[in-house]
């Protein structure tokens, strides 16, 4: 048997990841059962849920205020089915910790597993999601790129820049509660200023320049481009995911192994 | 210290010290002004003091004292879930950890999936569990209600289960918290052999109790903590007599 010093916790951050492995299995599973358990329609809420909010603010925005963008029902259903990953992933992981707060008091469990398979459980769905997408792409009979192929990209960049995210939060909302009300405002003003509904080409350049600062951009942008145009994008816009992805990933650990050492005094 | 392989847990001179802050501040805007005016104040507290043992592998070490002497946060520095101050816990081998049972249960699961949650916060997959499973559910009797939320258990079907489950695993070191004191006679009954059992197999037994009878039975040494320090640590019948001795002088 392996000897433990639990001294050295964070230092081994990957064989503790190997280890519980399992957990974040069950855990995932667990999350997914009880989202769904009293449901009438279960899954079907996850194709269902984004299609109606597209369909909703498809007429909302080309009856009311005109939008003139090229298939605007997949540019919306793309812009928001991935937005949702991003804010739901990382609000479910920001409440992780004191969530599970019965767990960690009582049992040694690597703490970052939380954070993350909250993550991990918010990729199920938003993978579930997709379906919603294709339903859009057959139903407009949008053109379909070989580049499709390369949506793990974009998508596997949002998946760490949101583990990044949700373990910075979930360290924070141990010490400051305040963060639970202050993050749905945060949410809003970065859905505004991620161009969901609207297109950044139609902004001004300065706003241009702020909104190509935000990381969930380029993720949501490079997305389309694969899905929707077809092309290939130059190497700044790769460049743009992969190291804002990694860089907060970095820093999220670093952040969250500080942090943890006094979880248990505060939850 | 003794550091030879046949030594399960060492702890050398741990003390837990807690900052119990005058006023708590959970709020932002609090901590950020008190922060600025340089009032954060706290008082110390030692928890723990100095608290040194080693325990064999196979050995089974009873711990007692009066309440808020210490016997959990010594035990949780021992299970992982908190770190000491000062001094180190050296832990050779996998550990079950009873500090609660069915600590990480979900109430909206069935006990089936329950059975699998646990053991994988225990750290063992589901091929693991799938071959104790069957002796997992006969021995907490819930055949009938494998497939019912535990949130519609009762506390002793609860504390069964879990209880199956972390003697089930066979760990090899096992960090019980007054854990008899729960469920029915006959499931008391049913643990403590359980635990013989276990003990007679190799398994390193930590166990916490306020009743030192049980702890004389359980266990072949003790330490009997007091205000966080160690007031005698030796053998198991010597220590719960002098303990006896005590509740008796202070009653």
């Amino acid at each position: 048997m392996a000897k433990s010093s639990f001294r050295i916790e964070g230092k081994t951050a990957l064989g503790h990841f190997l280890t519980y492995r399992p957990l974040i299995h069950e855990l995932v599973t667990r999350d997914l059962k009880v989202k769904y358990r009293r449901s009438f329609l279960g899954y079907v809420w996850s194709v269902l849920n984004p299609l109606l909010m597209m369909c909703l603010q498809a007429w909302v925005f080309t009856v009311i205020f005109k939008s003139n963008i090229e298939n605007y029902p997949l540019y919306l259903i793309i812009g928001n089915t991935l937005y949702t990953f991003f804010s739901e992933s990382t609000t479910i992981s920001m409440n992780s910790i004191i969530s599970n707060a019965g767990l960690i008091k009582k049992v040694y469990i690597p703490k970052f597993i939380l954070p993350i398979s909250s993550v991990v459980s918010s990729l199920v769905t938003t993978l579930f999601s997709f379906a919603a997408i294709v339903i859009v792409m057959i139903i407009t009979r949008a053109p379909v790129h070989w580049t499709i192929l390369l949506v793990w990209f974009p998508l596997l960049s949002m998946f760490l820049f949101n583990c990044g995210v949700g373990m910075i939060l979930s360290g924070l909302t141990v010490y400051f509660r305040d963060m639970q009300h202050l993050y749905g405002v945060v949410t809003l003003a970065l859905m505004y200023a991620t161009p969901i509904f609207y297109s950044i080409d139609a902004m001004t350049p300065e706003v241009q320049f702020m909104i190509r600062l935000n990381p969930i951009y380029h993720y949501i942008n490079l997305f389309r481009c694969l899905i929707m145009i077809g092309g290939v994008p130059g190497p700044n816009t790769w460049f743009a995911c992969i190291a804002s992805a990694t860089v907060t990933m970095i820093i999220g650990l670093m952040v969250f192994r500080k942090l943890q050492k006094n979880f248990l005094l505060h939850i | 210290m003794d550091t030879t392989e046949n030594t399960a847990i060492i702890a050398d001179h741990i003390s837990m010290k807690f900052n119990l802050a005058q006023e708590r501040t959970e709020a932002l805007k609090e901590y950020v002004i008190k922060k600025i005016k340089r009032q954060l104040h706290y008082t110390e507290f030692y928890a723990l003091r100095d608290v040194s043992f080693s325990l064999k592998k196979g050995g089974s070490l009873g711990i007692i004292g009066r309440n808020g002497s210490g016997k959990s946060t010594l035990l949780k520095c021992i299970a992982g879930v908190m770190f000491p101050t000062k001094g180190t816990v050296t832990v050779t081998g996998s550990i079950a950890p009873l500090i609660e049972l069915g600590a990480g249960f979900d109430p909206e699961l069935t006990a089936k999936e329950n059975v699998y949650l646990n053991g994988a916060v225990l750290g063992h997959d589901r091929a693991f569990m799938n071959e104790r499973f069957d002796e997992i559910i006969d021995f907490a009797e819930l055949w009938e209600f494998v497939d019912v939320p535990v949130k519609n258990y009762s506390s002793g079907m609860y504390a069964r289960l879990g209880f199956a489950i972390a003697t089930e695993i066979k760990a090899d070191v096992l960090i019980c918290d007054e854990i008899l004191s729960v469920g029915d006679m006959a499931f008391q009954q049913k643990c403590r052999k359980r635990m013989e059992e276990l003990l007679s197999g190799g398994t390193t037994l930590l166990y916490v109790g306020q009743d030192p009878q049980t702890v004389e039975e359980m266990c072949a040494e003790a330490l009997w903590l007091d205000h966080g320090r160690v007031r005698e640590y030796g053998d198991s019948y010597k220590v719960c007599g002098a303990y006896m001795d005590y509740l008796d002088e202070i009653s």
